[in-house]
């Protein structure tokens, strides 16, 4: 049976400069799709990664990760759009970190692609007529 | 050459020719403006956006014993109302906010709910808590009235809005190093975003830019039913820079809106949240321009990238009540997602929704199409380039 979850990895300092992704695809077939990546003020490494692969190589993966102090957690919160109230005027275009909305030039209508958001919670508060809601 | 009337006849007929403002635009590109201009008799222009000079004012009837509310206190769901009128009457502007809101002072403040959003419950059809303080009188002895109502319990609910519709706005960004929460929204330090708000080709007051038709009068959609023009908006200030044809290049003419609130879509009528900045209403707007002749039907064939806006700075310039530009912008660059200011590639993003314009613009063309929609002559014309009707700042004379 495949799997696929969505998890934040947080790396020590020391890892930052490993190739850890390279080896979960290498030695434990998992594909992968990096959400979000970037290196705190305390040069500790923030990965966020949807990870694919079968159910005993994803749990292998982890494992693999757990041992190396990455600490892991699960991407738990989510975020949606009541699209009855979104007016698609395109406030959170520019607000999100990982261009989860797109205006189509065709219709002018502001697309929310879900599978792109990190639930950062930015576009919540910014957006005027509060469509965008968290769950948890 | 055609007139209101002989338009209206053909609306009665079920021959009427209405396009959108989108639309005129390939069809005089395609058939040429004379043969448009005959074919076609009415354009529909449309705007979607917050705007804050809004309001409605209301009357309660009376319950028993009779309740004085001028010179009282009014709450709707804790927000302050207005009720400097007479015993029956309030006003509830739609930025107003309930006094145990923190505002700012938790910042950014989040202002979840407003005058803005009680407009919206209303309109949905929600019931709301009324609370009344009067002072009593021998005639209206009461002092206190809580109770719970719902739009259809008061006499009139008329929405009245003294400045809607702006003609053209600017451009906002931010030169200074930290985030800035404006009526423009969230703007990222240096020059990390870039906000506009108009509709730009779709846009009222763009696509008659000498208020030629657009008058005082004018039958318009509302919120989602009919309202007029009651009369020039505030801050009207129709003599700016203008393009060689005519569109102003700055904020410049405002209408203010009357119409009856009940009866109004809550599709149309939306109550927003500005982070740090305040509560307010998105009003959807939409006002046909009768194409009585040659020249007003070549005002509705303009096109965003023949509409320009200045950038200005909202973290100094604008806020210090200075003059500033950081350049011009068409309204084609503005909605290609990224312009150019100070050398830098800024992206951009829009307050006002041109898709939900282009919804209001149809159904304002289906009205008309039907039947249930005739046009008005303007009672008045809106003061123009050549009136002395501007915007000045406040002379201020101290208080010593
Ligand atoms: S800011 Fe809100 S209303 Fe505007 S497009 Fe984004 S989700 Fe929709
Ligand atoms: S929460 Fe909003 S801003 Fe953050 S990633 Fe998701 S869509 Fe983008």
């Amino acid at each position: 049976m495949t799997v696929s979850k969505k998890i934040v990895l947080r790396f020590p300092p020391t890892l930052v400069d490993q190739p850890v992704v390279y080896r979960l695809v290498k030695d434990y077939n998992l594909s992968f799709n990096i959400l979000k990546a970037s290196v705190t003020p305390k040069e500790e490494g923030l990965l966020v990664l949807e990870l694919t692969g079968k159910e005993k190589d994803y749990q292998r993966g982890i494992d693999f990760l757990s041992r190396l102090k990455i600490k892991i957690q699960p991407l738990s919160k989510d975020v949606t759009r009541d699209e009855d109230r979104c007016t698609h005027c395109g406030v959170c275009i520019d607000v999100c970190p990982t261009q989860a909305f797109v205006l189509d030039p065709k219709t002018k209508r502001v697309e929310f692609y879900k599978d792109k958001c990190i639930a950062c919670e930015l576009c919540i508060k910014i957006c005027p007529p509060r469509a965008m809601e968290l769950h948890f | 050459m055609k007139t209101i009337s002989e338009i209206n006849e053909r609306i009665k007929k079920g021959k009427v020719v209405v396009t959108t403002a989108e639309e005129i635009i390939d069809l005089v590109d395609r058939k040429g403006l004379k043969k448009t201009s005959k074919e076609v008799d009415v354009v529909t222009t449309a705007t979607f956006a917050p705007m804050c000079s809004s309001g409605a004012y209301f009357n309660i009837g009376q319950p028993k014993p009779k309740i004085k509310l001028g010179g009282g206190k009014v709450y709707l769901n804790g927000i302050p109302c207005y009720s400097g009128f007479a015993a029956g009457d309030f006003f509830l502007g739609v930025t107003s906010l309930p006094d145990d809101d923190p505002k700012n002072r938790i910042y950014p403040g989040e202002f979840r709910y407003g005058g803005g959003h009680l407009l919206e419950d209303l309109v949905s059809g929600k019931d709301v808590k009324l609370e009344a303080y009067g002072y009593g009188t021998d005639c209206y002895p009461r002092k206190r009235l809580s109770a719970w109502v719902n739009i259809n319990d008061f006499n009139e609910a008329i929405l009245f809005n003294p400045r809607n519709c702006y003609q053209n706005y600017n451009a906002a960004v931010n030169l200074s190093k930290k985030t800035i929460y404006t009526y423009m929204g969230m703007l990222k330090p240096n020059l990390g975003n870039a906000h506009y708000c108009s509709s730009g080709q779709l846009s009222p007051l763009l696509n008659d830019p000498y208020y030629r038709t657009i008058g005082l009068g004018t039958r318009v959609f509302l919120g989602g039913r009919v309202g007029y023009i009651a009369w020039y908006g505030t801050q009207h200030n129709p003599k700016v820079e203008r393009t060689k044809k005519g569109i102003p290049k700055e904020p410049a003419g405002t209408l203010a809106l009357i119409g009856d609130l009940k009866g109004m879509k809550q599709q149309w009528l939306r109550g927003a949240s500005f982070l740090g900045y305040g509560a307010t209403l998105i009003v959807g707007i939409g006002i046909p321009i009768p194409l009585l002749n040659e020249e007003i039907c070549r005002f509705t064939t303009v096109k965003d990238k023949d509409i320009y806006t200045k950038i200005v700075d909202y973290s100094e310039s604008h806020p210090s009540g200075e003059k500033s530009n950081l350049g011009e912008v068409n309204y084609e660059e503005l909605k290609s997602g990224k312009i150019t200011v100070c050398r830098k590639k800024v992206p951009t993003a829009s307050l006002s929704s041109y898709s939900k314009a282009k919804e209001i613009a149809e159904i304002l063309k289906s009205w008309i199409e039907e039947g249930s929609f005739f046009l008005t002559e303007p009672v008045e014309r809106i003061p123009s380039v050549n009136s002395k009707v501007g915007f000045k700042p406040l002379k201020e004379r101290p208080i010593r």
